[in-house]
């Protein structure tokens, strides 16, 4: 259960939404420049909002009332972008453990074994970052992700800067992590028909408010 | 003819004291070097172009200008040079240390310059996912931004070394031109060009030098290359 409240003003843009996601996985759909990046930036502890509340399982990561701001390393949230975010001076395998380090092994959900055999990246383990294919990189980042142990996944766009055949590399382990991996996530798109095969329950937002909830 | 190859006694003496002050310079300089680095490119705050000024002055300045300072700071009568001699009976001047201490202050602006290059570029969005994979800042620090600006820290590092090895004016000023102890290869090839019959001897120092600034870059191109190899930018 994740609850959001938050009001953020900047000079050309007013974010103000009101949310608690009760089901797994939440589409947040909305054309570019509505504030999508912007409310996640705000969960995820990137950005800070100028009131409200962002409450993770009944923890607030921030409360502008409680003065709680938690820095962005203790929130636990993981974070897939349209760009992978991979880093270039490791290997896929060491891009995969980089987040354990920082996990103690007693909280950590997933082995990196499970993680492999899911998104089936197990050839690509010695390869280079840049050697890697776009959909090949969105694997590698969602597995990443997944192996920090996150509360909540955030996905921005994960497929935007892929064309059609790219996509279908994505796509079904997108659904493999929607279907059967219990933890909470928010899949924010610009596409209607990406988000339709990953899940019915849509936000809508424009202009920094939401403007729907299917 | 084989003596015209091989080192004579005094040349050794000479090459090994410009290592050890370059080696030593470089080592003085790097941590510090990285921090001021790291908060030019990274951070805003209340006098940072003034510090960056002043930082940058051993570049513009004629090099005797720093080592008159120096003499004035630290020599034996110096406002922090006298309170080291009389409480620890430590003297820079004159001293191979002092020497280091010359060529560490011409040499620290250059290898700011290519590591604050190196770390501005460095994608914040990449620490910004290490962060939130769990990296606190610190660590962020050691396991993203450092490495990632490798290439600019060996080129510094190498830019740093040369420009010890070359030092020639501040290290004059401040510690002199004493055999044995302070007097580097720039030193002696100009100590050599004054001294009747010295042409060869100074000639012989100057192919030295030319050999061990081409072998510099050399290698500093090849780790380059090897490093950015490392961070996934491919070299032409």
């Amino acid at each position: 259960m994740i609850e959001i409240s938050v009001k953020l003003k900047r000079q050309d843009f007013e974010l103000d939404v009101s949310l608690a996601l009760s089901q797994r996985v939440t589409a947040i759909f909305g054309p570019s420049g509505a504030g999508k990046s912007t409310l996640l930036s705000v969960i995820a502890g990137i950005i800070k909002p100028d009131q409200g509340r962002v409450v993770i399982n009944g923890n607030a990561v921030f409360d502008s009332e409680k003065k709680i701001n938690i820095p962005i390393h203790q929130r636990k949230i993981g974070l897939v972008f349209q760009d992978g975010r991979l880093f270039p001076h490791l290997n896929v395998e060491h891009n995969l453990t980089y987040p354990l380090k920082f996990t103690p092994e007693d909280a950590q959900q997933f082995k990196l074994k499970e993680i492999i055999n899911l998104l089936e990246i197990d050839t690509l383990l010695n390869r280079r970052t840049h050697q890697l294919s776009g959909g090949e990189k969105q694997r590698v980042a969602l597995g990443r992700a997944l192996l920090s142990s996150p509360r909540l996944l955030m996905l921005d766009e994960p497929m935007a800067s892929l064309d059609e055949a790219l996509k279908s590399q994505i796509l079904p382990y997108l659904k493999k992590i929607a279907d059967e991996i219990n933890i909470p996530m928010i899949y924010i798109s610009h596409a209607k028909e990406e988000i339709m095969q990953i899940t019915d329950n849509v936000i809508y937002i424009n202009a920094g408010k939401i403007v729907r909830i299917n | 003819m084989l003596k015209l190859f091989s080192f004579t006694p005094a040349e050794i003496t000479i090459l090994l004291l410009s290592l050890k002050v370059a080696v030593f310079c470089v080592v003085l300089i790097i941590v510090p070097a990285i921090s001021v680095a790291w908060l030019l490119a990274r951070k805003s705050f209340f006098g940072k172009s003034l510090l960056d000024s002043i930082i940058h002055l051993p570049l513009v300045l004629p090099p005797v200008v720093p080592g008159y300072l120096l003499l004035l700071l630290l020599g034996n009568q110096g406002l922090i040079g006298k309170f080291l001699n009389i409480h620890f009976g430590f003297s820079l001047a004159f001293t191979w240390m002092g020497a280091v201490v010359a060529s560490a202050v011409m040499a620290f602006p250059l290898m700011v310059r290519s590591i604050r290059l190196a770390i501005s570029q460095v994608d914040r969005r990449l620490e910004l996912a290490a962060q939130s994979l769990g990296a606190r800042p610190i660590s962020v620090f050691f396991s993203i931004t450092l490495p990632l600006s490798m290439p600019g820290i060996i080129t510094g590092l190498i830019l740093a070394f040369s420009r010890s090895m070359g030092e020639f004016g501040a290290t004059i000023t401040f510690v002199g031109n004493i055999e044995s102890e302070t007097r580097t290869l720039p030193l002696a090839i100009y100590t050599l060009t004054q001294t009747p019959d010295g042409d060869l001897a100074a000639l012989r120092l100057v192919i030295i030098s030319m050999a061990l600034a081409l072998g510099a870059l050399m290698i500093s191109d090849r780790l380059e290359r090897k490093a950015s190899a490392q961070i996934g930018h491919i070299h032409d």
